[in-house]
C-alpha cells in the first residue's frame, strides 16, 4: 500500500521542485562542503607543486617529477631548517607539557588561595599578541646581553605552549568521574598509587593531545620565531624568507609530508582511542 | 600541612617559568616603550628619560596601520564566524558517525605549515593562478584588476589562517547542545529561525565568545597576511613593530606600538567578555 503510494506521488512532483527541496534539506551539509573546499585548496595546490620540475623557484607549473620526493634535501638548507624546527618543537613540547600538566593538577585538583590569579597567569599569554610576546622577549635578552638563537627560541615556545596544555590537560581533568579516584581509594590504594593507577592514565590522554598540540604549534610558529632567533633558520622562517625569490618545491614536499603523518598520527590514536573504550 | 602545599608546588616551576620569560620581558618592555635615545651615542642606544610622549608620538605616526589593524581584524573575525558557524553547526549535528573524521579535517590543513599555504594563496590568487584568469573571462574582474597585494587578499588570508581557530570551540559548544532542546522548540511552534535565535545561538555562545576571542587576538597583531598578501598600502601594525625592531632598530617606538596594541586588545576583550556575559573562558 505504502509502495504504491510512493510509486503515484514521486512523478507528479516537477524535477525543479524536487531539486529544490533536495537543495533546501542538505544546504547545510552543501555549505559545510564548500567550507571544506576553502579549507583544503591551498593544501592542494601546495602538494599539486611537490611534483613541480620546478629548478628553484617554484612559481609556475613545469612539469611532473618525483625528483623532489626522491630527493627531500635536495635543497640543503630546507633540511636544515626542518632539522631546527623538529628539535626545538620536541624540546619546547617536552617542557612545557611537563610545566602546564602539573599547573593544570594543581589549578584542576586543588583549591587554594590565588587560584583565580593563577587563571588569569594562563589566560594572559594566550590574549597577548605573538608579536608582542615576541618583542618582549627579544627586549629581554637583549638587557642581559643574551644572544637571540636556539635556546632563546626554545624558551619563547615554551612560554606560549604552557596555556595551551593547561587549558587541554584541564579540560581532561574537568571531566573525570571523581568516583573512580574515590573507589581507589576505598579498596586501600594511598594517594600515590590512586594517582598512578587511577588519575593519570584516565588524564594521559588528554596530556597526549596536549604535547601534540605544543609540537604543532612550536613547529609551526613564525612570528615568535623571527623576533628570538636570531640567525637560526627554521622551516616558518625559511619559507618567509626566500618567499621573494622563491621557494624551492622540496619545501612542498616537506609541508605535504608533515600533513599526511600528522594525517596519520590523529587516525591511529582514535583507532587506539575507540578500541580501549570498547 | 601536606596537603595545603601540594599546589604551590606543583605551579611553583610554571609560575617561575611564566614570571621570568613573560611576566619580565613586559615589564622590561614598559620600561623600553619611555626610553629616548641617547645624544651621540649609537643606533640602538637608548636611556630611560620616562617620555611618556613616545606613546603619543608613535600612534599618531602610525594611526593608519593602528586603524587598519583593528578593522582587518574584525573583519577577518566576523567572516571566519560566518564560515565557521555553519560548518561547525553541521559537523556537530548532521555528519552521523563521520563525525571525528571532519573534525580532523579541520584541523589538518594547519600542518602544512601555515606559511606555505599563505604562500599558496598569494601564486592562487596572483597573475598566474587560475582564479584571476577566470574571474577576467567572465568579466566579473576588469583586466587591471589584481587580487593580490589589496585589502581584499589580506582579509581573505586571515580568515582562512584563522578559521580553525574559530571553528573549534563552536563545535565544542554547539556539540554539548542536547538535540531534544532543539525538538522542544519545535513543539512549542518555534520555527527554525525562531529556534536558532533564541535556543541554538544562546546555548553557543560560549563557543562565539571563545571563537571571536581565538581569532581576534592573533589577527589584530599578524603582519604576515599582510607582508605575504599584501602591499605597503595594508601594512599594518605588526609590519611597523617588525621594521622597528630589525630594520630601523627604533626600540622604543617598537615598545610603545607593543604596549598600545596589547593594551587595546585587553580592553576590547574585557568589554566584550563582559557584554557577551561569559566569565568562564579558560
Amino acid at each position: 500500500m505504502s509502495q504504491k503510494i510512493k510509486d503515484a506521488t514521486i512523478p507528479t512532483i516537477p524535477l525543479g521542485a524536487r531539486i529544490q527541496r533536495w537543495v533546501g534539506r542538505n544546504l547545510i551539509k552543501i555549505y559545510a562542503f564548500i567550507a571544506f573546499t576553502y579549507l583544503f585548496i591551498p593544501v592542494a595546490y601546495t602538494f599539486a607543486f611537490s611534483f613541480n620540475d620546478s629548478g628553484k623557484s617554484n612559481l609556475i607549473w613545469k612539469g611532473f617529477t618525483l625528483d623532489n620526493w626522491k630527493n627531500p634535501c635536495g635543497a640543503p638548507e630546507v633540511c636544515n631548517a626542518l632539522g631546527n624546527s623538529i628539535k626545538i618543537g620536541l624540546l619546547a613540547t617536552i617542557f612545557s607539557t611537563i610545566l602546564g600538566t602539573m599547573i593544570a593538577f594543581a589549578i584542576g585538583r586543588h583549591k587554594f588561595k590565588g587560584r583565580s590569579t593563577s587563571n588569569l597567569l594562563i589566560f594572559l599569554p594566550m590574549a597577548t599578541p605573538e608579536i608582542v610576546l615576541g618583542a618582549s622577549l627579544l627586549s629581554l635578552f637583549l638587557v642581559f646581553k643574551i644572544n637571540p638563537g636556539f635556546w632563546p627560541t626554545v624558551i619563547a615556545h615554551i612560554v606560549f605552549c604552557i596555556s595551551f596544555v593547561v587549558v587541554t590537560v584541564k579540560a581532561r581533568i574537568a571531566s573525570l568521574d571523581p568516583r573512580l579516584e574515590q573507589a581507589a581509594m576505598d579498596l586501600y590504594a594511598n594517594e600515590f598509587q590512586t594517582f598512578r593507577r587511577v588519575t593519570l592514565p584516565l588524564v594521559a590522554p588528554g596530556i597526549a593531545g596536549a604535547a601534540l598540540l605544543a609540537f604543532s604549534l612550536s613547529f609551526d610558529d613564525f612570528i615568535i620565531t623571527n623576533f628570538n632567533s636570531g640567525t637560526l633558520t627554521t622551516f616558518p622562517k625559511f619559507i618567509y624568507v626566500s618567499a621573494a625569490r622563491g621557494i624551492p618545491a622540496q619545501a612542498n614536499v616537506i609541508g605535504s609530508a608533515m600533513f599526511f603523518l600528522a594525517l596519520a598520527i590523529v587516525i591511529v590514536g582514535q583507532l587506539v582511542n575507540r578500541r580501549r573504550v570498547r | 600541612m601536606r596537603k595545603i602545599r601540594t599546589p604551590y608546588l606543583l605551579l611553583l616551576p610554571g609560575f617561575a617559568f611564566l614570571f621570568t620569560f613573560f611576566i619580565l620581558p613586559i615589564i622590561n618592555l614598559a620600561q623600553t616603550s619611555t626610553q629616548t635615545s641617547i645624544a651621540g651615542g649609537d643606533t640602538g642606544q637608548y636611556e630611560q628619560t620616562l617620555r611618556f610622549a613616545n606613546y603619543f608620538d608613535a600612534f599618531i605616526e602610525n594611526k593608519e596601520q593602528f586603524g587598519r589593524s583593528f578593522l582587518y581584524a574584525t573583519l577577518a573575525t566576523v567572516l571566519a564566524l560566518a564560515i565557521a558557524y555553519p560548518l561547525a553547526y553541521a559537523i556537530a549535528f548532521k555528519s552521523g558517525k563521520y563525525k571525528n573524521v571532519l573534525l580532523v579535517l579541520v584541523v589538518a590543513p594547519f600542518f602544512t605549515s601555515f606559511l606555505l599555504r599563505t604562500i599558496a594563496w598569494k601564486q592562487i590568487l596572483g597573475e598566474e593562478g587560475f582564479v584571476v584568469p577566470t574571474l577576467r573571462t567572465f568579466g566579473i574582474i576588469s583586466e587591471s584588476t589584481t587580487l593580490t597585494s589589496t585589502s581584499f587578499a589580506v582579509v581573505m588570508g586571515m580568515t582562512y589562517n584563522f578559521l580553525p581557530f574559530m571553528t573549534l570551540p563552536l563545535f565544542a559548544s554547539i556539540d554539548r547542545i542536547d538535540p531534544r532542546t532543539l525538538e522542544a522548540s519545535g513543539d512549542l511552534y518555534a520555527n527554525g529561525i525562531t529556534t536558532f535565535r533564541k535556543v541554538t545561538l544562546p546555548l553557543s555562545m560560549p563557543g562565539v565568545v571563545a571563537g571571536t576571542l581565538l581569532t581576534f587576538i592573533p589577527a589584530a597583531g599578524d603582519y604576515v597576511n599582510a607582508a605575504i598578501l599584501g602591499s605597503p598600502n595594508t601594512k599594518m601594525l605588526g609590519n611597523v613593530i617588525e621594521s622597528r625592531y630589525f630594520k630601523v632598530v627604533d626600540y622604543p617606538t617598537a615598545a610603545a606600538l607593543s604596549f598600545t596594541l596589547m593594551a587595546a586588545i585587553l580592553i576590547l576583550v574585557t568589554l566584550y567578555i563582559r557584554k557577551a556575559g561569559t566569565e568562564e573562558l579558560v
